[in-house]
């Protein structure tokens, strides 16, 4: 028996994995006519789930595994005692509509992380409620619009956001109900300010900027920037994906950025889960913290107790309950074992780590780097255009990576750099595995040269092939259940 | 530094390789006026300190495994074998991200799929997506969708009364920008009528919770005739349920329901103070390209041989920008691993005893409670693992005495989402209530009625 079967192959009539106590009180009769007919889960016993769940865990890549350098998604590595911290009683096994007096342990915590991070970014106020970056997002932008309707400017609707943004960007100002406008970039890499300056009217809500960008730049007009869109009546939303290069070295609401969502998994180091859960709590400044969702945490003005508070201009709850907490266990561990030294560290080594990672690609000179003519912040965008293989695509490259052991960067990301590969190593990695990922693009650049096909046909040592991507989208197939018994 | 490998030698060897001889000239292109702030945070504590602070702060909450409790309203206690968390702690799982690179991502990727065929045989429904946020975002998504379904020539959604308080809030957050309306729950509609009245050619969708919010359960033949009532009219129909209460009741994907959201917790996750839940969303095959979030599909390598991808991804935000169905990216992926493992571990058998050992306990109790002076189980319908008890006195203070003499968390307070009920609390009973629990509660639940007893405000633990 292969027990990375799929799950319904392994099930027996009759098996279980849990045994269930009887009823130790007098049974109530259920009326037939809510009952099901059948329930087709399948039937297991503890032995062969734990082996099914096992093989199918040694067929994912993981940062745990090895060097995982997703740029825009910092994988850095997720400390243990996280994952300890998150699974205490007193976290794990609370009720969230408990009395407030019976959770004040869990309400001090994510009090102290609103301040913390609200610090760290130079924001007055946060609300943890938003699960994660793209929700923190939609969180801000509403925010953006209910201050700009609340000043009775109703006829704004437009949201700039630079070609170089995550999608999450525009799809989360189409939910706002707005318009997203794109402004080019220019030929550094930064916002182009003619073309900002071209697009600010009084129809403009604000601007969705991330900082450092997506291609690893710092915005060094940023302060311009922000200044513009001010002048115009708008307000600066910053994404903070990419927070892991500034911290301690500078704070978006001192440069003035408005409201920002800060990404738990990404910077503080919460597990990413295989795509979650992640938290995305969104800092703003004095003047927008009334818009903010609800309940946050306040403490009495006797300052002797914690309660909920929702901001009295809320644009409302954006999720049930108050976020996830367990996520945010995880983020205030982190911040409290490094303090403000340590997290400067962690920005300043993770930009060292991405810069000796573009110096070595611009000296090894087969990865074109289109802004190495900049220092980067944390990840560095090369591109996949090995000299003398034409006929080999940054897919081919990333596909061989597999083969070297490695977890592919990010591709075709950002989308303004052709055949993009989006590096980011993070503080955690040390200096022999980066010289081993560089060592492994040296390899493929001259196998790319030599034996194209070697990488087209790549990986040859996953544990599948290339999948057909195309037919699972022609014919999706979603579910497969068994045939019901006859 | 704990967690950073880097020796003197090698940011020494590294400077170099850049070009440079301080780590300042990397930001050299940040304001300088605003360089390096003064953070004013705690200093940093070794990993031994920050347990023992982690650990007092812990034992500062009331936790489910001292304190027996009657508390559900949208998050609640079951029973959650070992063998999940085994699983969701493996760090092949946990460590990883979204699986862009299938080929290294089977693991997840086979698990997600297998996940998503199970809520559909649990469901009764076609389709399912990797996961939203949670139960409230769910229905947010479902109303969006239907909207898309309806091509934006319809804007209206209809909602029940007895829709989880905190989905419809959510729900209302949501669509604030959008040109749609919400209505339906001013109505204090029980048997559809109201809201099949209120169902017009603006309806885009129809929302109501079974068993709902209050507990109680509408019949197959109830929800299959406000299916058909909704759909004569053009409209869709979602339906919000427990998945616990569907290892026995008939499925919403056999009564009509076009789409199916949960609160995904109660399968296999913890309770965590609110999150990370786990947003269940089920659908009709024939919608699935104006549905939302992340699909898992299967397919076949270049050898021929079975594998699974992330699919119609055309729908998403880092392909179709603006014009996405969602602008989700990260959703809930351990937590619907978790939900898979403890289907897994259940199995056909387990879910259905959870859900008969619920519904014994919660008739138990409220047999039991309805007898007591002073206390009235209010249910016009069947319920499953919820029902209302009308209280004699503040539902706040009878669980202050509850929990003060007791140490029992007593149910939610009704008295701010359905003023009409009067003191009114919604309590929750499930596989891990005992009876002598539920006896203490009976016993408690008589005591508090009197005038007399004296209440401490100061709860001490």
């Amino acid at each position: 028996m292969k027990f990375d079967d799929y799950i319904y192959d392994l099930s027996s009539p009759g098996r279980t994995g849990v045994d269930l106590p009887d009823p130790d009180v007098p049974e109530t009769p259920i009326p037939e006519e809510f009952l099901r007919d059948d329930l087709p889960l399948p039937e297991l016993s503890l032995p062969q789930v734990t082996r099914h769940y096992l093989r199918l865990s040694q067929k994912n890549y993981a940062v745990d595994k090895g060097f995982y350098p997703l740029g825009s998604c910092t994988m850095k590595y997720n400390p243990k005692v996280n994952e300890w911290a998150a699974r205490l009683p007193g976290f794990a096994n609370v009720h969230p509509l408990q009395d407030p007096h019976t959770v004040q342990g869990a309400m001090s915590l994510m009090y102290e992380l609103q301040a913390m991070i609200g610090e760290i970014a130079g924001f007055d106020a946060v609300s943890l409620q938003p699960a994660a970056g793209a929700h923190g997002e939609f969180t801000g932008v509403l925010i953006m619009r209910a201050a700009q309707l609340a000043r009775g400017e109703t006829q704004r609707h437009k949201i700039l956001v630079p070609d170089s943004a995550h999608g999450t960007n525009p799809a989360s100002t189409s939910m706002a109900g707005f318009t997203a406008v794109q402004i080019p970039s220019d030929k550094d890499g930064n916002v182009d300010i003619e073309a900002l300056k071209a697009a600010l009217d009084d129809e403009v809500i604000g601007i969705m900027i991330t900082n450092p960008n997506t291609l690893g730049l710092f915005e060094s007009h940023i302060v311009e920037v922000c200044n513009l869109v001010h002048e115009a009546g708008g307000l600066v939303y910053g994404d903070g994906a990419n927070l892991n290069a500034i911290m301690g070295i500078v704070r978006p609401g001192d440069l003035g950025v408005d409201v920002m969502h800060f990404n738990l998994h990404k910077t503080f180091s919460t597990p990413h889960g295989g795509g979650g859960p992640g938290s995305g709590p969104v800092g703003v400044t004095a003047e927008l913290a009334p818009f903010l969702p609800g309940p946050i945490v306040d403490m009495t003005e006797e300052g002797d107790e914690y309660v909920w508070r929702t901001p009295e201009k809320s644009i409302g709850r954006i999720k049930s309950f108050y976020g996830n907490f367990g996520v945010m266990v995880r983020a205030y561990t982190y911040i409290k074992m490094h303090g403000a030294e340590g997290l400067r560290q962690v920005s300043e080594i993770a930009v060292l780590n991405a810069n000796y990672m573009q110096a070595r690609l611009l000296q090894m000179g087969d990865y074109p780097i289109p802004y190495g003519h900049r220092f980067c912040k944390h990840e560095t965008v090369a591109q996949g255009k090995i000299p003398g293989a034409e006929g080999v695509h940054t897919l081919d490259i990333a596909k061989r990576l597999i083969d070297y052991d490695f977890h592919p960067p990010t591709i075709y990301f950002p989308l303004i750099v052709s055949e993009a590969l989006m590096i980011e190593p993070t503080e955690t990695e040390d200096k022999e595995t980066i010289d081993a990922f560089l060592d492994a693009l040296d390899k493929i650049a001259d196998e790319a040269r030599e034996n194209p096909e070697l990488l087209h046909e790549a990986p040859h040592n996953a544990p599948v092939r290339r999948l057909d991507e195309v037919r699972a989208a022609r014919h999706p197939i979603l579910v497969r259940l068994p045939a019901p018994a006859t | 530094m704990r967690y950073i490998p880097l020796t003197d030698d090698d940011r020494r060897a590294m400077m170099e390789a850049i070009g440079i001889e301080d780590i300042d000239e990397l930001f050299a292109d940040v304001p300088a006026e605003f360089r390096y702030p003064d953070l004013q945070l705690p200093a940093p504590l070794t990993e031994m300190e920050v347990m023992r602070e982690l650990d007092m702060m812990a034992a500062e909450n009331a936790n489910l495994r001292e304190f027996a409790s009657f508390l559900g309203a949208g998050a609640y206690n079951h029973f959650v074998p070992a063998i999940v968390d085994t699983i969701i702690s493996r760090g092949e799982f946990y460590t990883a991200y979204t699986p862009y690179q299938p080929e290294i991502s089977q693991g997840h990727l086979q698990a997600a799929f297998e996940y998503q065929s199970m809520v559909a045989a649990l469901t009764g429904m076609e389709a399912v997506n990797a996961s939203h946020y949670d139960g409230s975002t769910a229905v947010a998504e479902a109303a969006i969708m239907a909207v898309n379904i309806q091509r934006h020539k319809r804007r209206t959604i209809v909602v029940s009364p007895t829709l989880h308080p905190q989905y419809r809030e959510v729900l209302r957050t949501y669509v604030q920008g959008m040109d749609m309306k919400v209505i339906g729950d001013e109505t204090h509609d029980n048997d559809f009528h109201a809201l099949i009245d209120l169902t017009d050619d603006d309806t885009a969708l129809v929302i109501v919770q079974n068993p709902d919010f209050l507990g109680q359960l509408h019949t197959p033949q109830e929800m299959q005739d406000l299916a058909d009532a909704v759909h004569a009219k053009g409209a869709l129909l979602a339906v919000a349920t427990d998945p616990i209460a569907l290892g026995i009741l008939k499925p919403p994907g056999e009564y009509g329901a076009d789409i199916v959201t949960a609160e995904g917790q109660v399968l296999g996750n913890s309770l965590s103070f609110g999150g990370p839940y786990l947003g269940i969303f089920a659908f009709r095959m024939k919608h699935v390209r104006k549905s939302s979030g992340r699909l898992v599909g299967e397919t076949v390598d270049a050898d021929g041989n079975r594998g699974y991808v992330l699919t119609l991804s055309t729908r998403e935000q880092h392909i179709r920008r603006e014009k996405a169905t969602s602008n989700i990216c990260s959703n809930q992926a351990l937590n619907a691993l978790a939900a898979a493992a403890y289907l897994a571990a259940m199995g056909k058998h387990g879910l259905r005893k959870v859900a008969e050992l619920s519904w014994h306990k919660a008739h138990y109790a409220a047999q039991q409670i309805h007898q007591i002076d002073g206390y009235e189980v209010v249910m016009d319908k069947p319920f499953f693992k919820e029902f209302v008890v009308k209280c004699p006195r503040p539902v706040a203070e009878i669980n202050r005495y509850l929990l003060e003499e007791y140490g029992i968390i007593g149910g939610y307070d009704l008295s701010r989402d359905y003023p009409h009920l009067g003191d009114a609390m919604l309590l929750c009973v499930t596989e891990m209530n005992t009876r002598e629990e539920i006896d203490d509660l009976v016993i408690a639940l008589g005591e508090a009625q009197s005038p007399h007893i004296h209440l401490n405000l100061e709860v001490s633990l």
